[in-house]
């Protein structure tokens, strides 16, 4: 596919890079000449230096024979500009990037009108990830498939869990054996395990299952399910008024402490159900005061990474209770993960991943079959969903018998809305969907799972 | 220094110039030359051997850097002359290494410039080989490789950037590979139209073919002891044009494939390098009116000289020793200008000269009005200021290297019109200079040192000068201190075992 993406700011360069490697002919727009050196310098794609909004320059860039143009520079009104330009200039899909809570609610009028594809506000994204992991408060990360009837939830296995020096086929025996563990990550690699892997202390752990089954799961492992009852946020920014909001409707008690006065105030006008705390999140007494102690959850959400990281872990030292750091700018991946540290929310990685699946899905049209995809695991695992086709080659195939390459598992079969986790006697059907976890780049249909010898 | 990639991309070119070198294998089988067409396989068998040997372990780490980028092209390249220059010397044909060595670096850098006084004595495999390799310098090697391996990270854009001509390099479209495909099929097409005007202008097949070679690689070998004297003035003007054209910046091909003809047709550079031909045309021709019969004449010789001249091409029909003094000089001015850049030709290159007269002009008016704020713009576009700075470096180190390369070589005791020629005419891949090097004579008389030092000049030449100086930079060839650690690791364990 053509795509044109305008702005190579975090989330601009992070699309760039997956979207060149998915086999895109990609090009950047960025008035700012180092960024756009920077990242042809790196990558396998073309860079132009100019504003999105002149036309000559968005032709130069190829306007005219593009699929999708994404905006995501700093400014809503340059992004929804460029794109209609480029609507009027091409007949490209278009993609904004809106992040101005007063577009926000106009969002639907302005894709209808403007004629865009996607309007994506990564705070809102941010937050509408945070609260899915708040419903699980035990379960750090979860991902949703074929429309909520299965998730994949990431936990830690913590010193002294019976799941502990555990082998994945004992684990099925003993534990429960209505969820799959899909993916490991110890340290710093990510493995697909087999049936003799042993899970250790300190692993995350990625288990499969329908809604119900992982919460039994968790329940027989001695996490409980629990929701949150109630949650403090430090930091007032937009992604902690979108969560407030969506927590308030769910009925959770919200408590946001913010150092800027004029915030403040604003934040109480727009959500009045929520307690806002004007104060400064470090300090230690004013979290004790607020009762620290008596919440289910914490979040840090000020615009300072170093902060938050700092906060959560000051949390984790005094109760017990569940911690969601969210990190703007570091990109230390590695170093982060060994901390104590629950759910970390990358708003840019969201975003990235929101458009990505968008690509995905455009790219169906185009050929492939990709309903959903998530990447899990820090990017290195993808989760994607497939819709099986008539002349698949998997099709009446038992499992068993497929010749799957490395590195794949099928993690459910979905059929006429009730969900399998197959085994090797299991086959698939046409119209069903199936979960393909991987580490894998760049599968497109469900005939990539298979190795050279295909049906066996 | 990533030393196994490196050393991977060399196994690459071994393999692709066997590839090569069965062409010549072919030819020669044609004119029933088997002893030389048994050199030829016997060289390419070799090249795979060794191809095999460079690739048998897979590099672990394929990160490609600037640095790996620039060493990477300058091996490559001496590799590929090093083979190359093998067949012409164990054929006995050019009986001692350093001249074959000459010119085969000659070929390959498109220069033109010959060792020997007898070219019709050589077996048609030989010629073929010889011309072939201007085809192949040309556009470039690795270039050919990034059109034809799979697609490859952005990495290698450094091998690219290093081996293609011109201050900066742009794609052409989002995937490199794609990039290197349309430049070649651009080279690839207009080769095809140069060699069927020429069959229709009834040249022989193989004066055709070679010939088309040296003109698309804007190289110069000829293959007739004459050089171009004897075809006839159609031939001649089909060359004329397409040395021209070779030496336009292919991105204004590219332009007009896709139809952009008013952005093709507005680019400075090829305005100014056709406006160049034309003034240099138009007083060599008055100058040198009185040495032919008639005014066609004069046009017709000067045209195809300045052509071949500016295009870095060195093919004549003339010898041009014998014009008069303005019109050497001006020549000799054309030498150094050069072809446009993203072209084949070589030179300083036409768009150097326009950021530097322009870079000149800006600091003139810095002077008259020191707080102005003034962007140096080409093609409407302000051009960055590391890009004037670094053509500026560029014509420093270009002045370094040609006086360094003139002191040594004038240890041989030529003229200075030679010698100054000699270094010049090297350095810009041109061919034959003024003096000994003129059109009829040849550089067989240097010795073997000179011999050597202007075949640096010439891969520098080819190179952009970067590439080839690289390799006398001595930090560039030490180990990063992790890959240290990593060897005296494996070290420590062999020791065990």
């Amino acid at each position: 596919m053509q795509i044109i993406i305008v702005g190579c700011g975090k989330v601009g360069s992070v699309l760039a890079e997956q979207l060149c490697r998915e086999e895109n002919n990609v090009t950047v727009l960025d008035v700012k000449s180092e960024r756009v050196e920077h990242l042809v310098n790196e990558l396998d794609i073309m860079g132009y230096i100019g504003s999105g909004i002149s036309f000559d320059t968005l032709m130069e860039a190829g306007v005219k024979k593009a699929d999708l143009l994404i905006a995501v520079t700093h400014s809503d009104e340059l992004n929804l500009m460029c794109c209609l330009i480029a609507r009027k200039a091409g007949n490209c899909q278009t993609i904004a990037r809106v992040r101005n809570p007063e577009y926000n609610k106009e969002a639907d009028f302005l894709k209808k009108e403007l004629g865009l594809s996607m309007i994506i506000n990564p705070e809102l994204a941010a937050a509408n990830e945070i609260s899915r992991v708040l419903r699980l408060p035990s379960a750090i990360d979860v991902e949703v498939f074929a429309k909520g009837r299965l998730e994949i939830l990431k936990f830690r296995v913590k010193a002294g869990s019976p799941l502990c020096n555990l082998s994945v086929q004992e684990m099925a025996a003993k534990v429960s054996g209505d969820i799959l563990v899909c993916v490991v990550e110890r340290s710093d690699t990510v493995t697909i395990p087999n049936g003799m892997f042993v899970l250790q202390e300190k692993d995350y752990v990625y288990v499969a299952g329908t809604p119900k089954s992982t919460a039994e799961f968790f329940k027989k492992i001695g996490i409980e399910a629990n929701p949150v009852r109630n949650l403090m946020i430090v930091g007032g920014g937009k992604i902690s008024y979108y969560l407030a909001q969506i927590l308030l409707a769910a009925g959770t008690d919200v408590r946001i402490i913010e150092q800027d006065a004029a915030s403040c105030d604003m934040l109480s006008q727009l959500i009045p159900e929520a307690t806002i705390i004007h104060g400064n999140g470090t300090d230690k007494a004013l979290l004790m005061e607020e009762g620290l102690d008596g919440m289910d959850a914490f979040a840090s959400l000020t615009g300072i990474d170093e902060e938050n990281i700092f906060l959560s872990l000051y949390v984790k030292t005094q109760s017990d209770i569940k911690t969601i750091t969210k990190i703007n700018r570091i990109s230390f991946d590695e170093v982060i993960a060994n901390l104590d540290l629950d759910t970390v929310i990358y708003p840019k990685d969201i975003t990235a991943e929101y458009i990505i699946r968008y690509v995905r899905a455009l790219g169906n049209s185009i050929g492939s079959n990709v309903e959903t995809m998530h990447r899990i695991a820090g990017g290195k695992v993808e989760a994607l969903e497939f819709i099986i086709r008539e002349n698949a080659p998997v099709v009446n195939v038992p499992l068993m018998d497929l010749d799957l390459k490395d590195d794949i598992l099928i993690a459910c079969i979905q059929r006429d809305g009730k969900i399998i986790l197959p085994r090797g006697n299991d086959s698939m059907q046409v119209g069903d969907t199936a979960v393909v976890i991987t580490t894998r780049n760049g599968l497109r249909d469900i005939r990539d799972i298979l190795g050279k010898r295909r049906v066996g | 220094m990533n030393y196994q990639v490196i050393r991977y991309m060399l196994g690459y070119i071994c393999y692709f110039e066997a590839a090569f070198l069965t062409l010549p294998c072919f030819v020669g089988l044609i004119y029933g030359e088997y002893r030389v067409s048994m050199i030829y396989a016997l060289v390419a068998a070799i090249c795979v051997l060794l191809g095999a040997a460079f690739r048998f372990k897979r590099p672990k780490d394929k990160r490609m850097y600037t640095k790996e980028g620039l060493v990477t092209v300058a091996l490559c390249w001496i590799v590929l002359s090093i083979l190359g220059a093998l067949p012409f010397c164990i054929s006995g044909e050019i009986p001692y290494y350093v001249d074959a060595l000459f010119e085969t670096i000659s070929g390959f850098t498109t220069t033109g410039s010959s060792i020997l006084s007898d070219v019709e004595a050589l077996s048609h495999a030989s010629l073929f080989w010889r011309s072939f390799t201007h085809w192949v310098g040309g556009m470039g090697v690795l270039v050919f490789i990034l059109a034809i391996l799979p697609a490859q990270g952005g990495a290698f854009m450094n091998l690219m950037k290093a081996e293609s001509p011109g201050p900066s390099v742009s794609k052409l479209v989002p995937r490199l590979r794609d990039t290197a495909l349309f430049l070649y099929g651009i080279y690839m097409g207009m080769t095809l139209l140069e060699l069927a005007l020429l069959l229709i202008g009834k040249m022989p097949v193989f004066d055709a073919v070679t010939l088309t070679f040296g003109t698309a690689g804007t190289g110069g070998f000829a293959v007739r002891n004459s050089g171009l004297a004897d075809y006839s003035v159609y031939q001649q003007a089909v060359i004329t044009v397409f040395m021209i054209a070779f030496g336009v910046n292919f991105n204004s091909y590219f332009l007009l494939l896709r139809k952009r003809f008013k952005q093709a047709v507005k680019s400075e550079e090829v305005l100014t390098y056709l406006g160049i031909i034309a003034v240099s045309v138009l007083l060599i021709t008055v100058n040198v009116r009185p040495l032919f019969p008639n005014l066609f004449q004069a046009f017709h010789h000067t045209f195809f000289q300045v052509g071949s001249i500016i295009t870095t091409t060195g093919y004549s029909t003339q010898d041009f020793n014998l014009w008069p003094p303005l019109s050497r000089t001006i020549l000799m001015v054309l030498v150094f200008i050069g072809a446009c850049a993203g072209s084949t030709g070589g030179g300083i290159k036409v768009s150097r000269l326009i950021i530097m007269v322009k870079g000149i002009r800006k600091e003139i008016r810095t002077l008259l009005h020191p707080r102005s704020v003034y962007k140096v713009r080409m093609d409407g576009r302000a051009i960055e200021h590391e890009v004037v700075r670094s053509v500026n470096v560029y014509l420093a180190i270009y002045v370094l290297i040609f006086v360094g390369s003139l002191l040594i070589i004038t240890l041989d005791e030529k003229d200075l019109v030679t010698n100054f020629t000699a270094v010049g005419v090297t350095l810009n891949n041109i061919g034959p200079g003024l003096g000994v090097v003129g059109p009829t004579g040849n550089f067989s008389s240097f010795s073997a040192v000179s011999k050597l030092v202007l075949c640096l000049d010439m891969l520098a030449g080819r190179l952009e000068l970067f590439p080839i100086l690289m390799l006398f930079v001595p930090s560039v060839w030490k180990r990063g201190k992790r890959e240290k650690v990593r060897i005296e690791k494996t070290k420590a364990e062999k020791a065990k075992v």
